[in-house]
């Protein structure tokens, strides 16, 4: 049995000493067994210490922390009680790190070479003189394009794609036996996050590695794993096979965490879990989950919870045997929409444009370069939401800025009623002020660190309403209450918050102004996905007290089928497809609203996303013609000269140059066609 | 909702905490307190130096020049008889005043430049730099030199044209800090809910700045101490009879093999002063979590 | 990138000029002229009309700015008033014996401070890191009259190693300066190590807590490989510029250095113009001290340019 065990965590706890020189744990009491050939997938949300257990697993420590207890063997060695020498020799060789960052992970002033032959030099034996044709090889093996010319560049020349295939390239050189990948596609585009896990799908399939795979994605898990471990507060509270994991999770957390993700094949909210994930360090005795379970009973809180196992499932859980075989069955929330006939937004003929002519420029005439979002006609009623979608660079930003007033157009109408909002933000009244409100992605950003939560609440009643101190404070308290938060939080600095809390706040802040129309940006991207769930309800419950309307960006096209009533589906700040989003995600699909629906990954063993079109990305829309022609499979000639006319089927609008028959069939039948007409 | 709003007179905490938590890194560094005390000692001599004085520090006396340190004459005399203790206490007076009030003139002018050049932004920020750095090109020392030659050495003009010169460096450092908050979306919140620019200088941006200000206008003070003893160094600064430890230094040094005491102890009054300065805005630095060593010039 | 360095020596081009205006406004714009600055209590009469006739100060200041200007261009800094005699000739073999000087105390000096910078951000609140930080900031601190003061009773009055202070004359050949020169070199190289080592030391620290250092780590590079191939020059970057900058503030203590050694360099040569109230000299001293700080931003600029590809690539 031994033999076939390629990495052996025994019993292992990790602490650091915090700032009160006190050992704080992160990893506790954790074993797990990883056999040669397979890959086990380590989720949870952040600050569980799954990252923190990758690395520990090539024995890397960060500054600061030390064994508590347990080891780690590594083919039967305690990694920890190795040399630095030879550890040097396993990194990077025999196990090798795909980091979560490639961008930030790749020396900036080296090129790709220098950084390709250091890692043959120190883990291959691959003779000097044909370090060129082995990079070059594996270049070519995590499919990059042109990889001599790729040799030549900088880290920073490269996309984020090309970036995580470098990254994957090097790690391949020391022919590793095992792959530790952190969070390996977090960050990037989901048809390019498609292609790198087919992509390392393949590699495993080719050579054979044992993979770790650490993410909090539950979707990319399932696509590469044979075992699922999900990590909570330390520990490993659930082990399992990718199926079992999935379908009969055991844990109450696991059941709750994956209730959570909203579902592409499900219409209205996902239930939510209560609460927040525990500080690190924070739980010292007892199920870390206890305060957060349902079913917590007392002695969840008092004893530590017994792994529990049946066959191979493993669970951590007091009452693992006590409860209901619920499955992953989940009750939906549906709120009825409060949609009126009223159209409160009106975007027309949209263009907005970065570049300035210089003053040189002017002078000589010279032809502006293509605005980065034009054509942009959208309407949006009273009490809806319409949620903007698109990978980065497709412009929903851009949009955003421009009704916000930080971006003004260079053409076209925004209008809110029978107001202009073409006018930069300084120069509209503050009652028109007023009305519009943002809310930002990341709380972190948002809020100003120097400010206490009251401080931060007030200002938007200072400058709307001219209250005084105290008349702030109690209303402050009062937004507090309608984002579920008690009113002692008014005194703390956003430092002392959680990412959930934060957003809350952020979200209390822009109902100061008792705005009619939100901008919420990517407002849940950033949070963990339990707590996703329950910022998405407030939200949704929020418009249906005080009827707001949201012009939402979102990436990941299951929040939007979970919040939105309309999409519209950008790409280059060209819109290829509008309409009710029942519609747009069940009827006819736009070539490129047909690429991002098959690169949703969802957490199901036996979901596979399709590739479709390359994930090449792009700097600059076309000058003319279609904006996706450069990516889209089914591209002709006529899509490179002429913009597409809009097709109507219901409220669905798509821009293309095929007909909706055409467009149902796909791409092979679709060229057919195209051929014999022409 | 009602219901809530009751109890909103909770008391007001943790407003006062996180200067609590830098004091309290402070105390940790065991440099920073020496230099924290020295700097305090030093300030305390400068105030009351004229009352605990022994002697009279303009008085000379032919027949007691150079003697070494005795009971009467702590520190000795100096090459006119005078006595140098008392001289010691007095010879920072000028230079603390001078400097610190250049300082201040310095971190406002090019504090509220710095800010608002870097929230302002555009081509008008990226002239006005150039400008600057221009500014910074002429040689600070030959040009203060050039002023006082001209107008003679007044205090007034010492303090401003040593304020104008250290506030173009605050200007930079400023600027670069700002820089670093204008994107960050709390700024673009405040721009989007169309607070006015001044609010968002003072409210959002201040507050975030000041530590690297604060952090500066030490480390100006020290720059512009070192900058002030060069000038009396080379008989620019104070106006004798002043005592003035550069002006001190500068009279004896010539004497040194003989008296050695003479340039000792005004040397190391002057050192002092400004490695404790520079101690305590280290510590400071790294309490509030600043690197001072980043900072440019 | 060929424009971005045609962009860096206009910028030079540019700072140059603004000093010259400014150094010549500032002349114009205080009481008096240049003559009766010179003259002093002796500005009356025949004296003061000779010397402003010789000056031309009859003219409109803008007509005498574009002279001068001219001049400048042409090479030709103008006529010392006290001296008489053409600027170039005095400030000739000045600017040698200050170049020599601080040359020389460049290359000890920069070396040897990233060398210590990098050990004492690696041992970082250790041993080494405590001495060379906490001496860096004597040295750095302590005003150059007095290091060299001291530098001057420890090894020229007690040991005897060197001379006290520079006998030879302003045009004496190399050779017998360099014995003169060693203690003034010694008191600049400490105070530039001082403040580029704690430059590199916090640079230093960022990069190696930084992303690429772990991975490269996690890649199994060698560490002494990581931190000189790695790390060192993305430290460098910040640290170049500022560095920079600290040489030309430096320039002010060379003045005082050189005057406290009565070495014979540009600095004495401008304490001395300046108590003499010799404009036209203080003014070409002032451009050429203006120059030298140029050059040295210049120099970081492309420094930074050949280690930052980013830099590099960006049009």
């Amino acid at each position: 049995m031994t033999s076939k065990m390629i990495l052996e965590v025994k019993d292992f706890s990790l602490g650091y000493t915090a700032a009160n020189n006190q050992l704080v744990s992160v990893l506790r009491n954790v074993s797990l067994q990883i056999k040669k050939g397979e890959a086990i997938g380590l989720v949870g949300e952040s600050g569980c210490g799954k990252s923190t257990l990758a690395l520990a697993m090539m024995a890397f420590l960060r500054s600061g922390s030390q064994v508590q207890s347990g080891e780690i063997r590594y083919h039967g060695d305690n990694l920890f009680e190795k040399s630095e020498k030879k550890l040097a020799k396993l990194r990077g060789g025999m196990i090798g790190l795909i980091p979560q960052n490639a961008g930030q992970s790749l020396t900036p002033t080296m090129k790709i070479r220098a950084q390709l032959f250091e890692a043959l030099q120190l883990h291959s034996d691959v003779p000097r003189n044909q370090w060129q044709q082995r990079a070059i090889e594996l270049l070519k093996q995590v499919r990059l394009p042109a990889p001599e010319a790729m040799l030549d560049r900088y880290p920073h020349q490269l996309s984020g794609g090309q970036q995580q295939r470098v990254a994957i390239a090097m790690a391949l050189a020391g022919s590793p036996d095992l792959l530790v990948l952190d969070e390996p596609t977090t960050g990037l585009d989901v048809t390019t996050q498609a292609h790198i896990l087919e992509l390392l799908g393949n590699l495993r399939a080719e050579l054979g590695m044992t993979m770790v795979f650490v993410s909090h994605d539950l979707g990319a898990v399932a696509r590469i794993s044979d075992r699922i471990a999900v990590m909570y507060a330390g520990e490993i509270i659930e082990l399992g096979s990718c199926a079992d994991v999935l379908r009969t999770p055991a844990h109450p957390y696991t059941r709750g965490l994956l209730g959570s993700i909203p579902r592409l094949d499900q219409t209205g909210l996902p239930p939510s879990l209560p609460g927040y994930p525990p500080k690190v360090g924070s739980v010292k005795q007892g199920c870390a989950f206890a305060p957060r379970c349902k079913h917590a009973k007392e002695h969840c809180v008092s004893a530590n919870a017994p792994v529990i196992a049946r066959d191979s499932h493993q669970v951590r859980c007091h009452l693992a045997d006590e409860l209901p075989d619920t499955g992953s069955n989940v009750t939906v929330l549906k709120p009825v929409p409060r949609t009126t006939d009223e159209a409160l937004l009106d975007i027309q003929k949209l263009q907005i444009s970065y570049h300035k002519p210089g003053l040189w420029e002017q002078l000589r005439g010279t032809e502006p370069p293509v605005a980065t979002v034009d054509d942009i006609d959208l309407l949006l009623k009273r009490g809806e939401t319409l949620a903007l979608v698109g990978e980065s660079g497709s412009g929903k930003s851009t949009i955003m800025r421009s009704i916000s007033g930080i971006q003004p157009p260079r053409q076209g109408k925004i209008k809110l009623l029978n107001e202009s909002l073409n006018e930069p933000v300084e120069k509209r009244d503050s009652q028109l002020k007023r009305r519009v409100q943002m809310i930002f992605q990341n709380p972190d950003a948002s809020l100003n660190p120097r400010h206490t939560v009251a401080e931060i609440l007030q200002q938007p009643l200072k400058l709307y309403y001219g209250l005084d101190v105290q008349a702030c404070r109690q209303r402050a308290a009062e937004l507090l209450n309608l984002v579920r938060l008690a009113p002692h939080y008014l005194d703390r600095m956003p430092g002392q918050l959680s990412g959930g809390e934060k957003q809350r706040v952020a979200i209390a802040r822009c109902f100061a102004g008792d705005p009619e129309l939100i901008l919420c940006d990517e407002v849940t991207s950033a949070l963990d996905v339990s707590v996703q769930a329950a910022v998405l309800k407030l939200l949704k419950e929020l418009q249906q007290d005080k009827g707001v309307t949201y012009l939402f960006i979102a990436h990941d096209l299951a929040v939007v089928k979970a919040i939105a009533d309309q999409v519209a589906v950008l790409y280059q700040g060209r819109l290829c497809q509008v309409g009710p989003v029942d519609e747009v995600f069940n009827g006819y699909h736009h070539p490129y609203t047909q690429a991002l629906l098959n690169a949703v990954l969802e957490p199901d063993p036996d979901h596979v996303p399709q590739l479709s079109g390359d994930d090449a990305s792009e700097q600059h829309p076309p000058a003319q013609g279609c904006a996706y022609q450069r990516r889209c499979p089914m591209a002709t000639r006529m899509c490179a000269e002429w913009t597409p006319p809009w097709q109507e089927d219901g409220h669905n609008h798509i821009r293309c140059h095929y007909t909706l028959r055409e467009l149902e069939r796909g791409d092979e039948e679709a060229q057919l066609i195209r051929f014999a007409n022409a | 909702m009602t219901a809530i709003t009751a109890n909103t007179t909770l008391p007001e905490v943790q407003k006062q905490s996180r200067w609590k938590q830098v004091w309290k890194n402070m105390r940790r560094s065991p440099a920073g307190m020496i230099g924290l005390f020295v700097l305090c000692a030093h300030l305390i001599i400068a105030v009351l130096a004229p009352y605990i004085a022994p002697h009279d520090w303009t008085l000379q006396n032919g027949y007691i020049m150079l003697q070494a340190p005795s009971t009467e004459y702590w520190f000795g005399t100096d090459n006119m008889g005078r006595d140098l203790f008392s001289r010691t206490l007095m010879g920072g007076r000028e230079a603390i005043m001078v400097t610190l009030l250049g300082t201040l003139l310095a971190i406002v002018w090019g504090g509220l430049a710095g800010i608002t050049l870097g929230f302002v932004g555009g081509k008008v920020d990226e002239w006005l730099m150039r400008i600057v750095d221009a500014l910074l090109a002429i040689p600070w020392l030959l040009f203060l030199l050039l002023i006082i030659a001209l107008t003679g050495q007044q205090s007034w003009t010492l303090i401003l044209t040593l304020g104008f010169f250290y506030g173009i460096a605050v200007i930079r450092v400023v600027r670069g800090a700002t820089l670093e908050y204008v994107p960050r979306d709390f700024v673009v919140a405040a721009k989007t809910r169309g607070e006015s620019r001044l609010t968002i200088v003072v409210k959002e941006l201040l507050p975030n700045v000041l530590d690297a200000l604060l952090v500066e206008a030490a480390m100006r003070w020290a720059w512009m101490l070192l900058a002030f003893s060069s000038l009396s160094f080379l008989g620019f600064g104070v106006v004798p009879p002043t005592p003035d430890w550069g002006l001190m230094i500068a009279d004896t040094r010539g004497m040194i093999s003989i008296a050695p005491w003479a340039v000792m102890f005004p040397a190391l009054a002057l050192s002092t002063l400004i490695i404790s300065i520079n101690l305590t805005a280290d510590s400071f630095a790294k309490a509030i979590g600043l690197d001072r060593a980043k900072a440019p010039v | 990138m060929f424009k971005l360095i045609l962009q860096r020596l206009g910028l030079a081009v540019f700072t140059l000029f603004t000093v010259c205006v400014l150094v010549f406004g500032v002349t114009e714009a205080l009481p008096g002229d240049v003559c009766t600055a010179y003259l002093g209590r002796d500005a009356q009469g025949t004296r003061l009309e000779n010397c402003r006739q010789a000056r031309n100060l009859d003219q409109p200041a803008l007509q005498r700015f574009a002279d001068w200007g001219k001049g400048v261009l042409q090479g030709d800094l103008g006529t010392s008033l006290k001296r008489d005699k053409p600027i170039n000739d005095l400030v000739a073999t000045r600017m040698r014996n200050t170049a020599v000087l601080g040359l020389g105390a460049a290359l000890i000096g920069i070396p040897l401070a990233i060398f210590l910078g990098v050990l004492a951000a690696l041992r970082r609140d250790r041993t080494p890191d405590m001495v060379i930080s906490g001496s860096s900031i004597f040295a750095m601190t302590i005003p150059e009259f007095v290091t060299a003061t001291v530098l001057i009773y420890v090894f020229a009055i007690q040991l005897q190693w060197f001379p006290a202070v520079t006998t030879v004359r302003h045009n004496a050949p190399l050779e017998q300066l360099i014995p003169n020169i060693i203690l003034p070199m010694i008191t600049l190289a400490l105070v530039m190590m001082a403040h580029i080592l704690r430059m590199i030391r916090s640079a230093m620290i960022d990069v190696m807590a930084g992303d690429f250092v772990q991975m490269a780590r996690l890649k199994g590079v060698p560490y002494w490989r990581i931190v000189f191939l790695h790390a060192l020059p993305s430290a460098m970057l910040p640290a170049i510029n500022i560095i920079a900058l600290t040489i030309a503030w430096l320039l002010g203590g060379v003045v005082i250095i050189e005057q406290v050694f009565n070495y014979p360099g540009i600095g004495t040569l401008m304490i001395r113009a300046i108590y003499d109230r010799d404009l036209p000299l203080v003014q070409a001293i002032a451009l050429i001290l203006a120059a030298v700080y140029v050059a040295c931003n210049l120099l970081a600029d492309l420094s930074s340019l050949a280690l930052n590809p980013r830099l590099r690539s960006a049009r």
